[in-house]
C-alpha cells in the first residue's frame, strides 16, 4: 500500500490547490451558481441527487462495459488476423489507422439513426474510441517477440500456433496493458457522449438535462462522476495487470533489491 | 552410423558463400567442438544441423536422416538463454517439451525429475530474474537436456556471462558430460573452452568457411588448465586458427 499512497499525495495535493482555489474565487466574487457553482456547493447537491446520479451511472457504466467487451473481442480479433496473415496487415492496417480520423461527433448521430435510443448505438461509439489503441498495442507486441525465442521453438519442431500461444502472446502483454489503459479512459467518455447524441437514460443525458435545467452544480456532479469511474477502471487496468502477470512484480523486486 | 555426419556441405546466401564444400563427423557419445573466427559462419552451419535452414548443395544427416526440425532429432541451445521471463524456472525448463506437444503436467514432472542433477533444486518456482547468470545457463541447458535427443548443439553457450562464471560453468559442463556422455557439438571461439570439453576440435576458416584442420584432445578426464599438455593443446588449436587466417587474409 505504500508506494499507492505516495504516487497518489501528489495529484491529490494538486487536486486540493485547485479545488481551493476555485472555492476562494467563487465565494470572494459571488459568482452566481447556474454559471461558476463551488465545489462545495457540486458536492452538497451532488450528495442530495446521489440516488439520482446512481440511477444515470448504471446504464452509462453497462454502456461503457458492453462496449469495451466488445471492443477487446474485436482488438483481438483483427491484432490475431494481422499477426498471422501479412495480406490482412496490407490491407487492414492503413484503414484502420484512416478510420481513427472519422469524427464520433458526426457517426455517433447516424448510429443512432441506425440502430435507435437502445444501448447497441452506445457499445458502438464505445468500441469505435476504445478499438484502435487496443488492436494497435496488441499487434505491435505480437511483432516484438524475440526473433531468437521464435527460432528456439521452429528448431524444436512447434508450429505456428503453439508458438503463437507459448511466446508471442505472453510477449505481448505488457503492451497490451499498455493499449489497455489508454483505451480504458476513453471508454466512459464514449459513452457519456453516445448519450448526448441521444438517449433515454445515462449520465450524458443528464448532465443535457440539467444544463436545460440551469442546474450547472449537477452538471459539475455527473462530471465527477464520470472522472470518477475513468479513474477506478484505469486503477482496475493494474490490479488486472498483477493477476495476469505476476513475473512483473518478480522483476521489480528483484530491480530495487 | 554417426550421430552427425556433414557430407560436402555448401551454403550461399545471393552472391555470399558462407560455407564451401564442408566435411564433419560426429560419433555417439562423443564431444565435438566447432571453433572459428567470428564471421566465419557457425551460426549458419547451426541453422543446417537444427534443421531450421537447407545447404545450397552436400548433405546434413542426423543419424542417417536428413536434418529437418520435424525429425526431433537435434536440441538446440542458443547463446542467450532464453528464459521467458514470465514462466517460473520449472515452467522455463518444460517448455521444450511443451513446443513438442507434451502436455504440461507431464513436461513439468519430466523437467523437474532433472533439477537436482543440474543444481537447481529449490529454484522451481523462482522466475528467471531471480537466477544468478550461471543458474539460467544451467536453467537453459536442462530445458535442452530434458528433451532426451540424440544430438546436443550448443551455441557459445557461456559466452555472455563474465569470466569467472564461465570458468566454473565450464568444469561444471565437464563434470556434466562425463557422467552423462551426451553427444555434443559445442560451437565457440574460446580455444580453452573447446580444449577442455571437446573430444576433438573442428577447426574452421573464415568465410568461405571450411574445415581446416581437426585437433584430437589427448587429455585425460578430469582436465585440469595447469596440466602442460593442456597449454600445448591449446597452443596446437591457436596455430591451426591463425594458419587459416594467415593464408586467407589478402
Amino acid at each position: 500500500m505504500r508506494p499507492l499512497l505516495r504516487s497518489l499525495w501528489p495529484p491529490l495535493l494538486v487536486l486540493t490547490v485547485v479545488l481551493g482555489g476555485w472555492q476562494l474565487y467563487v465565494t470572494a466574487a459571488g459568482v452566481d451558481p447556474t454559471t461558476l457553482p463551488s465545489p462545495a456547493r457540486v458536492v452538497e447537491q451532488g450528495w442530495l441527487n446521489r440516488q439520482d446520479l446512481w440511477d444515470q451511472t448504471l446504464p452509462t457504466l453497462q454502456e461503457t462495459l458492453l462496449g469495451f467487451a466488445l471492443s477487446f473481442a474485436a482488438a483481438w480479433l483483427v491484432a490475431v488476423l494481422l499477426d498471422f496473415s501479412s495480406a490482412a496487415r496490407r490491407g487492414l492496417y492503413p484503414l484502420l489507422v484512416a478510420s481513427q480520423t472519422i469524427p464520433i461527433v458526426a457517426v455517433a448521430p447516424l448510429l443512432i439513426i441506425w440502430f435507435g435510443f437502445g444501448l447497441l448505438p452506445k457499445m458502438l461509439v464505445v468500441t469505435l474510441t476504445t478499438f484502435f489503441p487496443l488492436a494497435a498495442n496488441l499487434a505491435a507486441g505480437f511483432a516484438a517477440t524475440d526473433r531468437e525465442a521464435m527460432r528456439l521453438l521452429r528448431s524444436l519442431g512447434a508450429g505456428r500456433w503453439r508458438t503463437f500461444r507459448l511466446v508471442r502472446v505472453p510477449s505481448a502483454m505488457p503492451y497490451f496493458f499498455a493499449g489497455l489503459r489508454v483505451s480504458i479512459t476513453y471508454a466512459v467518455v464514449g459513452a457519456v457522449f453516445a448519450e448526448y447524441a441521444g438517449a433515454e437514460a445515462g449520465l450524458g443525458i443528464y448532465m443535457q438535462a440539467q444544463k436545460s435545467a440551469f442546474r450547472t452544480d449537477l452538471v459539475f456532479a455527473a462530471v465527477a462522476v464520470t472522472a470518477a469511474l475513468s479513474v477506478a477502471l484505469f486503477g482496475a487496468t493494474y490490479l488486472l495487470q498483477r493477476l495476469v502477470l505476476p513475473w512483473e512484480r518478480a522483476l521489480k523486486e528483484d530491480r530495487s533489491s | 552410423m554417426s550421430s552427425l555426419r556433414i557430407e560436402g556441405v555448401s551454403k550461399s546466401f545471393g552472391e555470399l558463400e558462407v560455407l564451401r564444400d564442408l566435411e564433419l563427423a560426429v560419433e555417439p557419445g562423443e564431444f565435438a567442438a566447432v571453433i572459428g573466427p567470428s564471421g566465419s559462419g557457425k551460426s549458419t552451419l547451426f541453422n543446417l544441423v537444427s534443421g531450421l535452414d537447407r545447404p545450397t548443395t552436400g548433405r546434413v544427416l542426423v543419424e542417417g536422416e536428413p536434418a529437418g526440425v520435424a525429425s526431433g532429432r537435434v536440441a538446440y541451445m542458443p547463446q542467450k538463454d532464453l528464459l521467458f521471463p514470465w514462466r517460473t524456472v520449472l515452467d522455463n525448463t518444460a517448455l521444450g517439451l511443451e513446443a513438442q506437444g507434451v502436455g504440461k503436467k507431464e513436461a513439468r514432472r519430466r523437467a523437474d525429475a532433472l533439477f537436482a542433477d543440474f543444481g537447481l533444486d529449490g529454484f522451481q518456482k523462482a522466475y528467471p530474474s531471480q537466477l544468478s547468470g550461471g543458474m539460467r545457463q544451467r536453467a537453459a541447458l536442462l530445458r535442452t537436456v530434458v528433451l532426451e535427443r540424440p544430438v546436443l548443439l550448443l551455441d557459445e553457450p557461456f559466452g555472455a556471462l563474465d569470466s569467472l562464471t564461465r570458468t566454473e560453468m565450464q568444469l561444471w559442463l565437464a563434470g556434466m558430460w562425463q557422467r552423462h556422455r551426451w553427444t555434443v557439438v559445442l560451437v565457440t571461439h574460446d580455444i580453452r573452452e573447446a580444449v577442455l570439453l571437446a573430444d576433438t576440435v573442428h577447426v574452421l576458416s573464415p568465410r568461405p568457411a571450411t574445415i581446416v584442420d581437426r585437433v584430437e584432445v589427448p587429455l585425460a578426464r578430469p582436465r585440469d588448465f595447469t596440466d602442460p599438455d593442456f597449454a600445448s593443446t591449446e597452443r596446437r588449436v591457436l596455430d591451426a586458427l591463425r594458419g587459416t587466417t594467415a593464408v586467407r587474409t589478402p
